[in-house]
């Protein structure tokens, strides 16, 4: 499997911190935008489509 | 309604069949459809000799405008046939489109065709131009072709090698018998029924409007998509230049419309004005409304009769894949008809269309329907997805690979066909077997030329390299000629080379419908013996 599933964000309260910041006071219909946005966006950086299946399967759960 | 265009209206004569019905002639091809595919098939038949009755149950060209925008593939092929030239000179070529969003333009796209190629990457024109360039060039070859109009299938039974067909005229009914019948009658094919043929895929819950509008304003040629307009909120539009100041205008609906209320000019004129504008002058020529599928036919073969065109696979207008991949149905299937016909390749050879066309079709439904769910996204999940592509296209290339408004055409290799000859060389570039031939500029004795025209009606040997010492090889009964680059005509600029690989010396087997079917480093006559008769299902 290509797709890392152990801890890679050095400081995971910062991320996690920033992501609900910056949604906490957008309306559902932006924050479901941004969502959309945000996979779009990391997915485009990931570029390699195996990896990217992995991670979908995974999400998908 | 305004028209910029006269429908022809072709005479209905009373056949020699239906006068002298006491005795019942079999012909060799019948065509079902006298539309472009038909009109297509006819003419390959023609081109290759094979005496064809084409019928219709009407007696002009479409009416309404349906197919729009013709691809490179389609137009090499029609300019096998002899039409193409006209063709591209009235159409629009274009290469620039805008995609909008919301009230902004998200960004502009160039098609960026590759230079070098005889026929542009692609045209617009009305349809009904282009079956009327086909009827003019059908009528040239009259000794051949025996286009009947205002004959009408009423039913037909399959024998082993013939099919008998009642037949209606204006005169009564009568019966005809073909050899082999070529159905191209259409997406509600009336022959499909009478074979039980079965047409599944995917119905998709939506309705869109058509509106052919002549106007004289100062648009530019360019294909120009909207998504989610202002003038047109949560839907689609387009705009796409035709021919005589003619632009083809297209409304996503939904799919709680009412068709008749919707096509009423007093609803079409206020949605065209605010879509081109306040004060922009035009009128209506056409204006229809449709919903459609992606499907095909479980079988482009059923014994003696044929299936082409939309009456083999129908898909969503997103792309321009329609009439595009039906003429490519005509140019595999009518060479190996030639070859069974004269006993020359076994009947097995015509299995092949259907495991050629078929995985063409499957490869154009699914580009279709990946359209179409972008367009026209299924559930809320989806719509911000497409919303999001749309939004970061504005800003950031990356996103804008993922807009899809439509791909267009082009051609499906056959990669997998059982007539490929697998490579045992390594080769650059993209002319792998199952490919169709990119073209390329020659010079031939001093005129400038094109490759594709060089190439015959037959297998061609394209030789890169020293002229072997024959200019046959054959299989069988079945010839390939030889042609050299360098002897026979010059690559003076070096892209026939380029594109084919064969700065080390290559051989390419080339089928009549101009596609690649084995490629070698060397000559060896052996191999291309082989490659032929595998190529033509003698093996």
């Amino acid at each position: 499997m290509s797709l890392n599933l152990k801890a890679n964000i050095i400081r995971p309260d910062d991320f996690y911190q920033e992501l609900i910041d910056m949604q906490r006071d957008m309306s559902e219909d932006d924050v479901q935008l941004m969502n959309a946005k945000l996979i779009l966006v990391l997915a485009n950086h990931i570029g390699d489509q195996e990896t990217l299946s992995e991670a979908m399967i995974v999400a998908r759960g | 309604m305004l028209n910029t265009y006269t429908w022809p209206e072709y005479d209905y004569v009373q056949s020699e069949d239906q006068k002298n019905t006491a005795t019942i002639k079999r012909h060799p091809v019948i065509v079902i459809g006298a539309g472009l595919i038909g009109l297509s098939a006819a003419l390959d038949c023609a081109k290759r000799g094979i005496p064809v009755i084409v019928m219709d149950d009407n007696n002009t060209v479409s009416i309404g405008s349906r197919a729009v925008c013709y691809a490179k593939r389609p137009l090499e092929i029609w300019d096998r046939l002899g039409v193409a030239d006209k063709m591209v000179e009235k159409g629009i070529s274009w290469k620039l489109g805008k995609v909008f969003f919301k009230e902004d333009l998200a960004y502009e796209f160039d098609l960026l065709p590759e230079e070098g190629h005889k026929m542009p990457a692609i045209t617009n024109l009305q349809q009904y131009y282009c079956e009327e360039y086909l009827v003019e060039e059908v009528l040239k070859h009259s000794d051949l072709i025996d286009l009947r109009w205002k004959h009408k299938i009423i039913s037909l039974t399959q024998h082993d090698d013939y099919t008998a067909l009642q037949v209606e005229t204006p005169d009564g009914v009568f019966t005809m018998e073909s050899d082999w019948v070529i159905a191209c009658d259409g997406a509600n094919s009336n022959v499909r029924d009478m074979v039980h043929a079965s047409f599944t895929g995917q119905f998709f819950q939506d309705r869109f409007l058509i509106a052919d509008v002549v106007m004289k304003a100062d648009f530019p040629t360019e294909r120009w998509f909207w998504f989610d307009p202002l003038f047109h909120k949560n839907q689609s539009a387009l705009l796409h230049k035709q021919s005589d100041d003619v632009w083809r205008l297209d409304f996503q609906m939904g799919w709680d419309v009412d068709p008749k209320e919707a096509t009423k000019p007093e609803n079409v004129i206020p949605m065209i004005q605010a879509m081109l504008g306040q004060g922009t002058e035009f009128e209506l020529e056409w204006v229809s409304i449709y919903q459609f599928a992606c499907r095909r036919i479980d079988n482009f073969r059923y014994g003696r009769i044929l299936f082409a065109g939309d009456a083999a696979h129908q898909v969503s207008p997103f792309g321009a894949r329609g009439a595009n991949t039906g003429i490519q149905d005509i140019d595999n299937l009518i060479w190996k008809l030639k070859l069974v016909m004269d006993g020359k390749a076994p009947d097995s050879l015509i299995d092949s269309y259907d495991e050629e066309r078929a995985f063409a079709a499957d490869d154009n439904l699914l580009n279709s329907t990946r359209s179409t769910d972008f367009i026209t996204p299924k559930n809320r999940a989806s719509r911000y997805f497409r919303d999001a592509v749309l939004e970061l296209s504005k800003k950031y290339d990356f996103a804008r690979p993922l807009v899809n408004s439509g791909r267009l055409s082009t051609p499906t290799p056959y990669v997998n066909s059982p007539l490929n000859t697998v490579d045992e060389d390594v080769f650059a570039g993209t002319m792998h077997p199952g490919t169709n031939c990119i073209d390329a500029p020659i010079v031939r004795d001093g005129e400038d030329g094109w490759l594709l025209n060089q190439l015959g009606d037959g297998f061609t040997l394209l030789v890169f390299g020293d002229k072997p010492g024959k200019f046959k090889i054959s299989s069988g009964e079945i010839s390939a000629d030889v042609i050299t680059v360098g002897d026979d005509f010059e690559d003076s600029q070096g892209l026939l080379t380029k594109r084919y690989d064969g700065e080390k010396g290559a051989v390419y087997l080339i089928r009549p419908d101009a596609h690649v079917t084995a490629r070698w480093r060397t000559f060896d006559e052996n191999k291309i013996i082989a490659a032929l008769a595998r190529a033509t299902g003698q093996e």
